[in-house]
């Protein structure tokens, strides 16, 4: 899409964000909020996966790490709960960072491998120390005041705040993907040994993705504790993490604009979607589409249908209405076949 | 010298499973290239398998373990016939978000097929143990060990000594000279798959009773199995065993006499060593340099 194309959507997108909340209920404008979190959140982990090109498994952790600075900064030291959200997005992407650097290092299945553990690990981290977390039990945040005179519904100034950021963070990450580093980030993602060629340093290309995609989850997870007004290590499952990476597959990796489809997938799936679905199937099959478990089954069967049927997602399936050709998410191209080496038997790159 | 005794054999024991679905991960990967983050709701799920073969079809321990050894087998094997194979050309990347949706699907399906609650899994074991000069070793710790070993040494011998090992370790090895020699190289990824599941089953079903069946039971032995398949070298089968059983050991020998490992910090302290071991030494204790050639 050309520039002058994404500021009409970007204007359009503005606009459907200010007329929403006074045509929904105060209850959907809350989920609505939710929205806006996923989108910060799914941006920043599309700058590391849909653009770089590594998997991560963890990043729910870091919206958890986001969350808890944004509690004990409130809760423990008195801090006006909005200017901590940068300050979440900061440590956030600092420990990002750290935890980047060294597993940035490797190709291939690695990186997957160690973000699997971040989530567990923080659960076990918070239950360790409670005198520092809460522990088991968590903390309780204040709820959301209004600021600036307005007296509002707290649901319709949880919308404002969020949209609020999230409109801040949608462009900034557009202006992070698109010039020199954006496509350092695609030269990582489509051939390293082309970027490391053409003098890209790709290690710290991919810590420096890292770490961003980290300050995004962690800018997310401390709206999404002054949303929830409580935090306990069971706040932020495994599973979170996973539904983040599928939102990004069914938005369409390495597509901004898929994220708000993958945003609004991630918060309604769950609650309307799903059971909707399951409840399509209950007519033909007498089974019980609320017990627990069903709603995971149908985002499970939602990704691995993407996978084979649109694998550049929401975002590819636009794309192949508007310009009739078909895209494949450029992380998702078939491999080469490798050529393999007659003598020692070694499979080639 | 009593307590370290204690601690190495549970050491032992807990290591031997984390070995095991190690050693799951390695048979997949070694031939598909592909991490299977399904791989512990599979043994999860199987386990569960053998849970209701004994609850509602009444069957004992040992009939239920071979039924269920058999099922998880062609359970693998159809997953990859379904799933996996007809994603051979697409990216690795695709096919890992696969076993992801695979991991996802098979969790909900657990919880809803047999709900959520903790379930008690029995045992075969005795829980007494034996007091040799004063060291208490539990029986079950011995049997977990001695069933893992035999299930490895069964393996390895197929490997060995069979006309469809050499196949399935020339499938791995050299895919397209494989093929060349008249080896069906699908029809070995399927039974890679079945292996790893019927060994993953094995797993699931000796570490059920000391953590209770839950559909999350093995969200935790799996980054274990990962952190040991990494310590061992993701390309040796060797490795991942003698990995899973230093990684049990150690997390043990940590959580004994270092106090500030409590039993919360087991996951974070193995994800330190999975990182350590990446910085230090990418390609595992036992596993080769892979240069790659540009």
């Amino acid at each position: 899409m050309k520039r002058y194309t994404h500021l009409i959507g970007f204007a359009v997108l503005v606009a459907a964000v200010v007329v929403a909340p006074f045509i929904s209920s105060n209850y959907r404008s809350y989920q609505l909020g939710f929205v806006a979190i996923y989108l910060i959140a799914l941006c920043g982990l599309d700058i590391l996966t849909g653009f770089t090109g590594q998997i991560s498994l963890g990043h729910g952790a870091f919206m958890g790490i986001g969350a808890y600075t944004t509690t004990i900064l409130v809760v423990d030291h008195g801090w006006r709960d909005l200017w901590t959200i940068p300050v979440a997005g900061l440590v956030a992407g600092l420990i990002g960072v750290a935890f980047g650097l060294p597993a940035t290092r490797f190709a291939g299945p690695y990186l997957a491998l160690a973000t699997f553990a971040i989530p567990l690990s923080l659960i076990g981290i918070l239950k360790r120390y409670p005198h520092f977390t809460g522990g088991n039990v968590g903390k309780n945040l204040p709820q959301l005041h209004s600021e600036f005179g307005w007296h509002t519904n707290p649901s319709i100034w949880f919308y404002v705040v969020t949209w609020a950021v999230a409109l801040v963070m949608f462009p900034l990450a557009y202006l992070i993907v698109r010039g020199r580093f954006g496509r350092a980030l695609r030269a990582v993602r489509d051939s390293e040994i082309a970027a490391t060629a053409n003098g890209v340093s790709t290690a710290s290309v991919k810590t420096a993705a890292f770490g961003i995609s980290a300050f995004f989850c962690g800018v997310a997870g401390a709206l999404y504790a002054i949303g929830i007004t409580y935090v306990n290590p069971d706040t932020f499952p495994i599973d979170l993490s996973i539904l983040l990476i599928v939102g990004i597959v069914v938005g369409g990796a390495g597509s901004l604009w898929g994220m708000v489809f993958g945003a609004l997938f991630v918060e309604f799936i769950r609650i309307s979607w799903g059971p909707g679905i399951l409840d399509l199937f209950s007519k033909v099959h007498h089974i019980d589409t609320h017990a627990p478990g069903s709603g995971l089954v149908v985002y499970g069967v939602v990704l691995l249908l993407v996978l084979y049927v649109a694998p550049a997602g929401f975002a590819g399936l636009v794309h192949r209405l508007l310009t009739g050709r078909s895209a494949v998410a450029a992380w998702a191209k078939p491999r080469p076949p490798t050529p393999t080496d007659p003598a020692t038997g070694a499979e080639g790159p | 010298m009593q307590v370290f005794l204690q601690t190495l054999v549970s050491g032992l024991a807990l290591g031997s499973i984390y070995g095991s679905l190690a050693l799951a991960l390695v048979l997949i990967y070694k031939a598909t290239e592909v991490i299977n983050f399904a791989q512990g709701e599979m043994a999860m799920f199987t386990t569960y398998i053998a849970w209701a073969l004994m609850e509602h079809h009444g069957l004992s321990y040992w009939p239920a373990f071979g039924i269920t050894l058999v099922l998880a087998f062609f359970f693998g094997a159809g997953l990859f016939a379904v799933v996996v194979k007809p994603l051979a050309r697409a990216s690795v990347l695709t096919v890992v978000m696969a076993t992801i949706a695979l991991l996802v699907i098979l969790n909900g399906l657990a919880a809803w097929i047999w709900s959520p609650q903790l379930q008690f899994f029995p045992s075969p074991f005795p829980t007494t143990s034996w007091v040799i000069g004063g060291v208490h070793i539990s029986k079950q710790d011995v049997g977990t060990f001695g069933v893992v070993l035999a299930c490895l040494v069964v393996l390895w011998l197929f490997f060995r000594f069979t006309k469809l090992g050499l196949a399935m370790r020339a499938g791995a090895l050299n895919p397209s000279a494989a093929r060349l020699v008249g080896v069906r190289t699908s029809w070995l990824l399927a039974l890679g798959w079945g292996f790893a599941a019927a060994l993953g089953a094995v797993s699931g079903m000796m570490v059920a009773p000391t953590v209770f069946l839950t559909p999350n039971m093995m969200q935790a032995v799996l980054i274990y199995a990962f952190a040991a398949a990494v310590l061992g070298g993701l390309e040796s089968p060797v490795g991942a065993v003698a990995g899973g059983i230093g990684l049990g050991v150690m997390l043990n020998m940590l959580g004994t006499y270092v106090h500030p490992v409590t039993s919360e910090l087991r996951l974070p302290v193995a994800l330190l060593i999975l990182l350590i071991v990446l910085l230090v030494k990418p390609a595992g204790l036992f596993g080769r340099v892979v240069v790659r050639r540009v």
